[in-house]
């Protein structure tokens, strides 16, 4: 494991360096990074009486188990897929506006208002007697139930994170030199190929980025899946969160854990940026 | 600049309707005397006045503000420590060593991040309550703070210290008269940061609190999962009026920090 690399890093560079303000930080990271980790790992070998044991691991290899995992990436990747869509092309026009840091703000701060209040505020939108349903009423249509369903489930997760995916795609669409979009155009590239060709691959950086704020979120969300999607959709997330507070199985929930880990790590290294030099 | 065309326009305004439209409708119906969310009868503040008047509410939204601020306050002066030590390391393999060690509560799931510190807290024998809440509060800020305040000291001249040093000022005089002063925005912004870490954060308190002690985000939860109330849209009413209070004034701050130092470079 990289952990217990970076750990045996670790060490050798307590005994050189004896900076004073360091000590607490490097505290800090041996108590709330290090330790953490390896009791994840510690734990998800343990059986219910504490017994060492790889049984967590088989059972993790099970069809239940693999089923929920797989459901939980198709999940994550259309969570992303859709936000990515819709983010894109606002972050796009956001950098195109008069007053395009005031614009960006607007769209940060229902970031900043709890999660938990946006989602509850779908709980009463997607109801029964929603005014979603009182629209489709309208229109002719009966009333259905939208809440519970993974529908309901992708489009408030997509809500919750499309903030995330703007911010640093405007970013980098900010940072992108506008004369080599009138370069591609003057040497006759379409609107569709300079896109294609120049914009997107510059800000290929700020997508990663994005891509990586919504993604391993995604793979995790529990609370979003238990009080929109009921017990319609099960992520890893939702997994973990049941292992540990209500079967009080910690060693099958540290073993999830490291499985999300894993594909956490696997995730950065997939959207890793390619650093250009220049930053210290 | 080109004007936008009408369906870029367009486009643009169903996303912030979209953004927008829950949390609006989460406060018009805060004020209604229907006690749901689906028919407006009439205009009350009797919601609002229930928040008021439900004291256990009430410790609740304080011990929130408490965390927020005492945890942001401890992961500020943790991460700006740390950011400066890390910055004097000159071996470049261990300065990113710690920092990708600083990365990894950023990235890491707060499922994970909770479970890992319950087992943390479990075996150190620390009560889950309230000491455990702030403790990780703290910790998860930490590394958002250091990464606020680094790319400051970073850009920080090494000459201004060098000056100060043959000037005569001692050690510490240093790291509070010149490097203090130099990275306070970046220090502001990392305070910022952490408190909405913790004023956000559901998941990690979830894992970590105990029976007796609650913040909003894991009262809200419990009171969504019993249903509708119509105490919640008014508390969302109160956390939207404070959040834009609060952006806006850190809007104001940033762009005086920012034309201070435009002004202190020139």
């Amino acid at each position: 494991m990289t952990s217990v690399l970076k750990l045996m890093g670790m060490k050798s560079m307590n005994s050189k360096a004896a900076k004073t303000p360091l000590i607490p930080y490097l505290f800090w990271i041996l108590l709330f990074v290090i330790a953490p980790i390896a009791l994840i790992l510690y734990y998800s070998l343990l059986d219910l009486n504490g017994n060492f044991t790889l049984a967590n691991y088989a059972k993790f290899f099970t069809p239940i188990y693999l089923k929920m995992t797989f459901s939980s990436f198709w999940y994550a990747f259309l969570i992303t897929l859709f936000t990515l869509i819709f983010a894109y092309p606002t972050a796009y026009l956001l950098t195109k506006t008069k007053h395009k840091k005031l614009w960006l703000m607007l769209i940060i701060i229902p970031s900043w208002i709890n999660l938990l209040l946006k989602t509850y505020a779908f709980i009463g939108i997607f109801g029964l007697y929603g005014p979603i349903n009182a629209l489709i009423e309208v229109f002719g249509f009966n009333p259905k139930q939208i809440l519970f369903t993974d529908f309901s489930f992708v489009f408030v997760a997509v809500y919750i994170f499309i903030p995330f995916m703007i911010i640093p795609i405007f970013n980098s669409l900010d940072k992108m030199n506008p004369s080599l979009v009138f370069a591609a155009r003057d040497l006759g590239a379409s609107a569709w190929t300079t896109f294609r060709r120049v914009v997107f691959p510059l800000t290929i950086d700020g997508v990663k980025a994005g891509i990586q704020v919504t993604f391993i979120p995604a793979l995790s969300l529990f609370m979003i899946t238990r009080l929109i999607a009921g017990n319609q959709v099960i992520t890893l997330g939702t997994a973990i969160e049941q292992q540990f507070l209500v079967s009080q199985n910690w060693g099958m929930g540290s073993t999830i854990a490291v499985f999300l880990i894993v594909f956490m790590a696997l995730t950065m290294l997939v959207t890793k940026q390619n650093s250009k030099g220049g930053r210290a | 600049m080109k004007k936008l065309s009408a369906t870029s326009k367009a486009y643009l305004v169903f996303v912030f309707a979209v953004l927008y439209a829950p949390i609006l409708y989460l406060i018009f119906y805060s004020f209604n005397s229907g006690g749901n969310m689906n028919n407006f009868e009439s205009f009350t503040l009797e919601h609002y006045q229930a928040v008021f008047d439900d004291s256990r509410l009430i410790v609740i939204l304080i011990n929130t503000v408490i965390v927020a601020l005492l945890s942001g306050l401890i992961a500020t002066i943790i991460g700006t420590l740390g950011a400066i030590g890390i910055v004097s390391i000159k071996d470049k393999k261990m300065r990113n060593t710690l920092l990708s060690l600083n990365n990894v509560l950023i990235v890491s799931p707060d499922v994970v991040i909770g479970a890992s510190f319950l087992i943390l807290f479990t075996m150190i024998g620390v009560k889950l309550g309230f000491a455990s809440v702030l403790v990780s509060h703290v910790a998860f800020s930490v590394p958002i703070v250091v990464l606020m305040v680094l790319p400051k000291l970073l850009e920080m001249n090494t000459s201004l210290i060098d000056a100060a040093r043959d000037l005569g000022a001692t050690k510490r005089d240093i790291l509070t008269r010149v490097i203090l002063p130099y990275i306070s925005p970046g220090i502001f912004a990392g305070f910022f940061m952490a408190l909405t870490y913790s004023l956000d954060d559901f998941a990690v308190t979830f894992f970590v609190t105990g029976n007796g002690f609650s913040t909003l985000s894991v009262e809200i939860y419990s009171m969504a999962r019993a249903g509708i109330s119509l105490t919640v849209n008014a508390i969302s009413g109160l956390v939207f009026a404070i959040t834009v209070l609060v952006v806006i004034g850190y809007y104001f701050i940033n762009q005086k920090a920012k034309s201070a130092t435009s002004e202190g470079q020139r």
